[in-house]
């Protein structure tokens, strides 16, 4: 039994990391409707950039999160003003065909620069680390990054409800045209908006690095929990969105616990079942 | 008084037809005057082509962009090893029976993902290639997670020479591209291809016409599926070799797939044609490159969506009004 | 009295279609404009080329004498033209309160201000909390106009601010209108109903097909040449 409450911890755990790969997918779709199918890749970059950081630095992975942070925000707003705001339209095939592309340079840069030699973050003791819960070992990492999910939704769920960079979000997402009658200029708009995903994704990519070993090649697999996550939780709701990383946690420990080999097909699967039971989602966003 | 017909066909698009068959016959005659290594290439060439004008079939005419068509390729492989190993069938009967298996899955795959739009649906094709994939790595009788290798008694039964094996391989190929740039250039002039450009140029206004979108779209998700997965059979033939990373490899059977219809001209049918002699042209003179080469590919179908977004082919059909496969009608005077 | 807006050869298009062909208006300082004209004169057009929702030669459209008209419509609302587009065209995922936040969100200096729009649209201050999409037509008027003065506009546009309200809601909103221009605002409201647009202006252009057919002072333009305008019908 308590084997069993140990698996399922795990996963809820879990799923807190897969909600910090969806939660900035979300807010780009919320915000611009765009799929950004570079999304996986991005985190994988932002690990790098880690790692870059650490090795150069000397610092914990999490120090390193003050550049690394800034520098995708960063990168964020120049992509999404120099390329993807061109994209935008009613046509769906520019913003994914062009994000595939950026998918496939950004996993090939990194291939050339870091070679395919999976790598990890030095998290030092906090890896090994865990709380004893009557019986029950709750790993230290795995927990912050839970609290940290829970955090970042949180964060996020304020400034867009509670803020006027929040409001501009909704406006423009409501209606360009009349929004950009109140001074709001969409560009820089859907420019912060990729700016604060992507420093969601730099938290993510750290996160991720420290938990296990990357390599250049796994960022579609990210993509794809991330997308699952939102599916699962519905979308449009950012609470909803950590839900769906649960369930896609749980499923892939429950998974592993049957078989190692089952561990992302079950998540998969999971995710297969809530798309025929409810298309929309398990908690989907209630307009007004 | 002169009459006024309407008609498909063009002068330029007689002459397309009349080179294009000449083209097929020198084509054909290749064993006789190809080298081993040109065949190869060639037989490639052809299965690339077939999987971009399915793939742009769906893209570009019902509006379907699939990520994961590599789904079908390796569920066709997979197939032609299964079928000949354990059922004894013959290589090409089983590439065809791999193919009504592919269609009658992609129903329910439909069913499900049709549920999302839009890019969200693209990420399920992806999902489910990546379903196909985990699943024929659990099945260890087909090689686990490493993959197996086709009996030689299998290849065998191609011919017994390597030469002559190689021939076949390489007629099956061109053969299916034939077949298949036939069957989406059919299909686009028939009624339901009327409807297919209906609904991509409005969807409403289509409903409106009192056509069945979702079933229409349905209709060219499981022909291309088949299609597809006859491809894939035809690819791991000439590879002799399958694992669940090369079978479903998204990098292999869909990015380059895409690159190459949107470099040539996406939602036309000469676009992929031509994408696809770029591609390999790009290829052989890049190959040493590895990496870069597929940066260079990446930036180039970027530049290409953002600056000409109907492609190489619709850059030469605006400036020469041209149509090699004759899809538009067109008035013309008579005297 | 100063020229506060000038339309020089405005020409507008959308794709191949001009829907306006060499409009010269002035609008001065203080000055209340109607204009009128039948459904697709291109009255909303004229709207949008002014607000910059629709680009134009950038020598067209002059605004306190510095050329606008290829601006983008944040630019111009930031100095100092506001629009209350047809059909209120309210933020559904924003409260009514954050829906004048947001009119307030180019932060120029005066009058106007969450409690002067309340005080003339003291409903609203009732509403505040609610989606805005909940209120009715009327209310959601008022929050479309206290949306456009929370930027305190040197110019405001109303484009069809009675379509679709009930007579007495009209009255409502016709009522509060002194109080807004009289705050030294300059304005020019688009009107299918005439007498309404008439009463409260001072000068009326009449537009026609996309060009202009009468221009004059409301008290001495008849009602026969309106007529004649309106219709494009020689009398």
């Amino acid at each position: 039994m308590i084997e069993w409450t140990g698996v399922i911890v795990q996963g809820v755990l879990l799923g807190g990391l897969y909600a910090l790969f969806a939660a900035g997918l979300s807010l780009i779709f919320g915000v611009m409707r765009l799929v950004n199918i570079a999304h996986g890749d991005l985190i994988i970059l932002a690990a790098y950039m880690g790692l870059t950081t650490t090795v150069m630095l000397g610092v914990h992975p999490f120090l390193a999160l003050l550049i690394v942070m800034p520098v995708m925000a960063g990168l964020g707003y120049v992509l999404q003003r120099g390329i993807l705001n061109q994209t935008l339209g009613d046509d769906i095939l520019p913003p994914l065909l062009v994000t595939f592309g950026l998918s496939v340079i950004i996993q090939n840069a990194l291939l050339e620069t870091y070679t395919a030699d999976p790598r990890k973050l030095d998290g030092g003791g906090i890896e090994v680390a865990s709380i004893d819960l009557g019986g029950l070992a709750i790993g230290v990492l795995p927990l912050m990054t839970f609290l940290i999910a829970v955090a970042v939704i949180a964060g996020l769920q304020f400034v867009f409800y509670r803020t006027a960079l929040g409001r501009g979000f909704r406006a423009v997402s409501d209606n360009q045209d009349i929004a950009q009658l109140m001074g709001l200029n969409k560009a820089h708009v859907f420019g912060l908006a990729m700016a604060l995903a992507l420093a969601v994704v730099a938290i993510a990519g750290i996160l991720l690095g420290m938990r296990t070993s990357f390599d250049p090649a796994i960022g579609g697999g990210r993509l794809i929990f991330g997308f699952e996550a939102v599916i699962i939780g519905g979308l449009g709701n950012l609470w909803g969105t950590l839900a769906g990383g649960v369930i896609l946690g749980v499923a892939q420990t429950i998974g592993a616990k049957i078989d190692p080999g089952f561990q992302i097909l079950a998540g998969h699967i999971a995710f297969l079942i809530v798309l025929a039971v409810r298309p929309n989602g398990l908690f989907p966003r209630v307009d007004h | 008084m002169s009459a006024a017909t309407v008609t498909r066909s063009t002068r330029a698009s007689r002459i397309a037809m009349v080179l294009g068959l000449l083209g097929l016959v020198v084509l054909a005659a290749a064993p006789w005057w190809a080298g081993r290594a040109d065949m190869r290439l060639m037989g490639e060439i052809y299965l690339y082509l077939s999987l971009a004008c399915l793939w742009n079939l769906m893209a570009g005419y019902a509006g379907l962009v699939s990520v994961g068509q590599q789904a079908y390729v390796g569920f066709g492989g997979y197939m032609l090893f299964a079928l000949t190993v354990f059922a004894g069938l013959h290589p090409v009967v089983a590439i065809l029976l791999g193919a009504l298996l592919a269609a009658a899955i992609s129903v329910p795959v439909a069913v499900l993902i049709f549920r999302l739009k839009g890019a969200y649906f693209a990420i399920g094709t992806w999902v489910v290639a990546e379903v196909f994939r985990l699943s024929f790595a659990q099945i260890q009788a087909l090689g686990g997670g490493s993959g197996s290798s086709l009996p030689v008694a299998v290849v065998k039964e191609l011919g017994a020479k390597k030469a002559a094996r190689e021939a076949t391989s390489y007629w099956l190929a061109l053969g299916a591209a034939v077949v298949v740039l036939l069957a989406v250039y059919l299909f686009l002039r028939s009624r339901r291809g009327l409807a297919l450009t209906a609904i991509r140029d409005s969807e409403v206004a289509a409903s409106g016409l009192g056509i069945d979108i979702w079933r229409t779209k349905l209709e060219v998700y499981v022909v291309t599926s088949a299609f597809t997965a006859i491809i894939g059979g035809l690819i791991f033939l000439q590879k002799l070799r399958i694992s669940p990373d090369a079978a479903f490899s998204v990098n292999d059977w869909t990015a380059f797939v895409i690159f190459i219809v949107v470099i040539g001209g996406i939602g036309t049918l000469e676009g992929p044609i031509i994408g696809t002699l770029l591609f390999f042209a790009l290829r052989e003179v890049l190959a040493d490159y590895g990496t870069i080469y597929l940066m260079v590919l990446g930036l180039v179908a970027i530049v290409v969506m953002l600056k000409a977004p109907k492609g190489v082919w619709g850059l030469i059909r605006d400036r020469y009004d041209l149509e090699l496969f004759p899809l538009s009608y067109r008035v013309r005077q008579k005297d | 009295m100063p020229e506060l807006l000038e339309l020089s050869g405005l020409d507008a298009h959308y794709g191949d279609f001009q829907a306006l062909y060499g409009l010269d208006m002035t609008v001065r300082e203080g000055e209340v404009i109607a204009i009128i004209g039948a459904n697709g004169a291109g009255k909303t057009t004229l709207m949008r080329s002014i607000s910059g929702l629709l680009k134009n030669r950038s020598e067209d459209v002059r605004y306190k004498g510095q050329p606008i008209g290829a601006l983008r419509a944040d630019q111009v609302a930031e100095l100092g033209i506001a629009l209350v587009p047809e059909g209120r065209q309210l933020f559904p995922s924003l409260s009514v309160e954050e829906n004048l936040l947001i009119g307030g969100k180019v932060g120029r200096e005066g009058h106007w201000s969450l409690r002067a729009v309340y005080d003339l649209f003291p409903i609203l201050e009732e509403r505040k909390r609610q989606a805005s999409t909940s209120l009715s037509g009327g209310q959601q008027q008022m929050v479309a106009i206290g949306r456009a003065l929370m930027a305190n506009p040197d110019l405001i546009l109303f484009d069809e601010i009675s379509l679709g309200l009930a007579p007495v809601v009209i009255r409502q909103i016709y009522d509060a209108l002194p109080g807004i221009v009289g705050q030294g605002m300059t304005a020019m409201i688009v009107e299918q109903d005439i007498t309404k647009a008439l009463s409260v202006s001072s000068r009326v252009y009449c537009l026609q097909e996309g060009r202009i057919s009468l221009e004059g002072a409301t008290g001495e333009v008849s009602h026969e040449d309106i007529t004649a305008a309106y219709f494009g019908m020689d009398t």
